[in-house]
Parts: C-alpha cells; sequence; structure tokens
C-alpha cells in the first residue's frame, strides 16, 4: 500500500511537472504574438518565423548538450560542469519505491520542464534585435546561447555551483532565464545599431508604431497565463498539502504580481506622458511577472502585488531611459526582462529571511558579466563571419521580403 | 451628366450613403484616402515619443449623375455630411463627357 501512495505521488507530480511546461511551452505563442504586434507589418513574417525557429533551435541544443551542461549531476567545480551528451534513461519503479518518495518525478519531465524555459529566454533576445538583424545570423546565435551561454550560468545556480553555494536565491529565473535573455539582447543591440530611421540626427527619438496591438495583448495575455507555469511548476512538487498550498499561492503570487505591474504602469505612462499607453500597459504585465519570478512563494499577495508594481513603474522609466541611450528594443525585452529581472532578483530579501542582499548582488553581477561579455564575443564573430545586419534597402523594404520572401498580408496589396 | 467627387468624414459615410439613395442615387463608388487641409494633422503618442500625423483618414466619393440631378445631390451631401467642425471635406463637380455601361455598351445617361 505505501509503494503504491509513492508511486502514485510520483505520477501526480510527474503529471504536474509536465503539465506546468506545456503552459511554458505556450509562452513562445505568446513571445511571437507580442513581437508581432509590437513590430511593423514588413517584419511579422520574419519575426514569426525566428520565433519558431529559436524554439525548435533551443529543443535540440538543450536536448543535445545544454541540459547536460546544466544538470551534470556531480559538476567537475562550482565552475565548470563538464560536458556530456544526450538525456540519461529515466527512474525504475523499485529505485523510485527505495528512495522512500525522494525521488518524486520523472527525469524526463525534468528535462521537458527545463527545455521550455531556455526558448522563454531566447525569445526574450529576438524581439529586442527585431525588424534589422539576419534571421541565420540570430538563429546561429541561438546555437550558442541555448548550447552553453544560458546552460552554464544555469548551472550557477539551479544546478548546484558556485552562485547556488553562495546562497543566491532564483525561485523560477528572473536572473537565470529573464536577465540571462536581456543581457545576450542588449549584447546583440549594442553591435547591431537602432532600425533606420528611430533616431534623428539631432537625438530625438521617432516613434516606430507597432503594427496590431490587439495582437500585442493577446500575446501578453498567453504569456500571462504561461507564468502560472512557469512560476508554479518551479515547486516542482504537488502532491501533498503543504507542496499544493505552495503552487496555491505561487499562483496568487504570480497573477497579483501582473495585475500591479499593469496597472503601476499604466498610471505611470499616464502621469508621465498625459496617455494611456497601452504597450506600456503590456510591458506593465510582464515586468510584474518578471518581478516576482524570482520568489513567489514567500510574498503575501499584497506584497506580491507590490513588487509586481515597482515593476511595472521601472519598466516604463527603462524603455524612456533607453531609447534616450539610442539602444533601440522594439519590444520593450531588455526592460521588462532586464531592469526588471535586477529588481526582482534584489525583491527577494524584502519578503525571503533567508535572502542575503550581498548574495543577490553577486548573483545579479555574474549573470550580467557572463551572459553580457560572451554574447558579446558570440555576436561578434558572428558579425565578422557572415554579418548580422540587413542591408539599409533590405530594411527600407522589410525584412519579411529579404530573409523570408513572403508578405504575412498578401491579399492586401494590389499585384 | 456630371460626376461629384465628394471627400468627407469616414464616420458620415453612412448618412450621406443613405441621403443619396432616398433622392434616387443608384451608385457610388467609396475609395479610404488620406490627406490634409485647413484641419490639418494631429499628434499621436507611442511609447512616449510623440509623433504627428499629417494625413488623416477620409473617404472619398465618386458619383456619376445626370445633370438633372446636380443641386438636389450637392445638398444631400452638403446636409448629411456636415457635423460644423473643421475637417468636415469638399465637395467637386466636373462634367462628363461620355458614360458606357460595360454590359450592355448603353451610352449617356442611360449608362448612369
Amino acid at each position: 500500500m505505501e509503494s503504491q501512495v509513492t508511486e502514485l505521488a510520483y505520477a501526480v507530480d510527474t503529471f504536474y511537472f509536465l503539465v506546468m511546461g506545456a503552459f511554458v511551452m505556450w509562452m513562445a505563442a505568446g513571445f511571437s504574438m507580442l513581437e508581432a504586434g509590437l513590430v511593423r507589418s514588413k517584419s511579422t513574417v520574419e519575426i514569426l518565423t525566428k520565433n519558431i525557429a529559436l524554439y525548435s533551435v533551443a529543443s535540440i541544443m538543450y536536448m543535445v548538450v545544454g541540459y547536460n551542461i546544466m544538470y551534470p549531476g556531480d559538476g567537475v567545480s562550482a565552475f565548470w560542469p563538464g560536458i556530456s551528451f544526450f538525456l540519461g534513461g529515466d527512474n525504475t519503479a523499485e529505485g523510485v519505491i527505495a528512495s522512500g518518495g525522494d525521488t518524486y518525478y520523472s527525469n524526463l519531465s525534468d528535462f521537458f520542464f527545463q527545455v521550455v524555459f531556455v526558448a522563454t529566454a531566447m525569445s526574450i533576445v529576438s524581439g529586442a534585435v527585431a525588424e534589422r538583424m539576419k534571421l541565420w545570423s540570430f538563429l546561429l546565435f541561438a546555437v550558442v546561447m541555448c548550447g552553453f551561454i544560458y546552460p552554464m550560468q544555469g548551472y550557477w545556480k539551479w544546478g548546484g555551483g558556485f552562485l547556488d553555494q553562495n546562497g543566491f536565491l532564483d525561485f523560477a529565473g528572473s536572473g537565470v532565464v529573464h536577465l540571462t535573455g536581456a543581457c545576450a539582447a542588449i549584447a546583440g543591440v549594442i553591435l547591431l545599431g537602432a532600425r533606420k530611421g528611430k533616431y534623428t540626427s539631432d537625438g530625438k527619438v521617432v516613434a516606430i508604431p507597432g503594427a496590431n496591438l490587439p495582437l500585442a495583448t493577446l500575446g501578453t495575455f498567453i504569456l500571462w497565463l504561461g507564468w502560472f507555469g512557469f512560476n508554479g511548476g518551479s515547486e516542482l512538487k504537488v502532491s501533498d498539502v503543504g507542496e499544493a498550498n505552495a503552487v496555491a499561492m505561487i499562483f496568487v503570487n504570480t497573477n497579483a504580481a501582473a495585475a500591479g505591474g499593469v496597472i503601476a504602469a499604466l498610471i505611470a505612462a499616464r502621469l508621465a506622458f498625459g496617455k494611456a499607453d497601452l504597450s506600456m500597459a503590456l510591458n506593465g504585465a510582464i515586468a510584474g511577472l518578471v518581478a516576482i519570478t524570482a520568489e513567489p512563494l514567500t510574498p503575501t499577495p499584497g506584497w506580491a502585488t507590490m513588487i509586481g508594481a515597482v515593476g511595472g513603474v521601472l519598466v516604463v522609466f527603462s524603455v524612456v531611459l533607453l531609447d534616450k541611450m539610442k539602444i533601440d528594443d522594439p519590444v520593450g525585452a531588455i526592460s521588462a526582462h532586464g531592469t526588471v529581472g535586477i529588481w526582482g532578483l534584489l525583491a527577494v530579501c524584502i519578503t525571503n529571511e533567508e535572502a542575503a542582499l550581498t548574495a543577490q548582488l553577486l548573483g545579479i553581477v555574474v549573470i550580467f558579466m557572463w551572459v553580457f561579455v560572451v554574447s558579446l564575443i558570440a555576436w561578434g564573430i558572428i558579425k565578422v563571419i557572415m554579418g548580422i545586419r540587413i542591408s539599409e534597402e533590405d530594411e527600407e523594404l522589410g525584412a519579411d521580403y529579404s530573409e523570408c520572401g513572403m508578405e504575412a498580408y498578401p491579399e492586401f496589396v494590389i499585384k | 451628366m456630371k460626376l461629384i467627387t465628394a471627400i468627407i468624414k469616414p464616420f458620415k459615410l453612412d448618412d450621406v450613403r443613405e441621403a443619396l439613395s432616398e433622392i434616387g442615387v443608384t451608385g457610388v463608388t467609396a475609395t479610404e484616402v488620406k490627406g490634409f487641409g485647413r484641419q490639418k494633422g494631429h499628434t499621436e503618442l507611442y511609447r512616449g515619443a510623440e509623433y504627428v500625423v499629417d494625413f488623416l483618414p477620409k473617404v472619398k466619393l465618386e458619383i456619376a449623375i445626370d445633370s438633372g440631378l446636380l443641386d438636389s445631390v450637392i445638398e444631400a451631401i452638403t446636409k448629411a455630411a456636415n457635423t460644423g467642425k473643421i475637417g468636415d471635406g469638399k465637395i467637386f463637380v466636373t462634367s462628363i463627357e461620355q458614360a458606357i455601361r460595360i454590359r450592355t455598351g448603353e451610352t449617356g445617361a442611360e449608362a448612369l
């Protein structure tokens, strides 16, 4: 009887893990729609191609080598995990029963849950470099990012490496996923430069409105939904009262933070610009979600709302500031995931007694330096080999035409 | 025969179409157009950056009629499209040299 309970609990937790992973997979759809909505219609096909291709590159690279780098079992050292290839086998019923409940989910369900996180980090990059990057250069970078850059820092934290040993806390990845994506993005954007016509010669910012705000809104709602898997699944377990309550708390806090982010961003935009900017409200939702991701369990729902709200305010001013610095990020990814990711990691200290500010700062600095520097080198090498930016003429015509040779809405054009 | 070209505010299209039907106009061609006149453009805001929209959306109507209908058509459009505010649009009248119905080959007023 007891062994049956153990097996059942294993099945429940594995099932929970897989379904939450599928929720996170759906975030790829959210990013696709958000990005397709916030670029111009002439860049729609290319950004959609990028999104579905990067998801696939992430799936393959993480299976081939990334997962093994991030979770080597026994790493060579706290800094270097060692390299091995392809996934290992799964647990046996005897092994699970013998563990007495310590082994409580399938190894492959763990891989599945982790692989969709890599894709999330890579999706962040695609929005920031939109409308002007070469498709194949981007996908080549995705190979490096998903097979090496992301798994290395992932090992340092979630794989049990030196950041984990130093007490750095990051529950579901404000740093490991979101800050990482943003740092790779900012390195790419610096080498790439702004979209043509985004800044005038006398330094003024020219608005380039997104083509389809209904799609952007749908994408944001999809991301919001997927985030319940992102944070809720990261509890890893649901099969007893304590864990089930923890998962419920995480769902409530994740929702509260997103709501706080929207309202705060909307009010901040209204006060700063005089109008209720929808694109900022959407960024506010993402910001609230990113902010709570580092610690969605210990805050009360009230605190979660506040943490999300601070993220919502930060994202508005971060977008404006980056524009002042001529860092052109069409979808606000660097602000929503980077600036607010840092805030999320610091906010852990507010409600989690085990958190130490020094450890959080260490994590932020290490992730930033590692991802930014290695990404800069990777983008730089790709730039030398094959270039990263489409020609000025192609940019004028649109990346859809130059990279994919088709239009998103061909029936609206007289041929 | 006269060709009336009217530029109106898009939301007035239904009212104008109804008014024209009432006085016996049997055909209208409508095109979505953009332009500026005395109304000029207006500024919009996106992510904190202002941008100027110089060309505002309007609807252009083209109506071919028998000359006898001219005054009533002008009156119908003027009444139906009027809001009293700047940007209500304009009506231009030109003469039609010839009109042909493609299906039957009828010409002149018969073809309208």
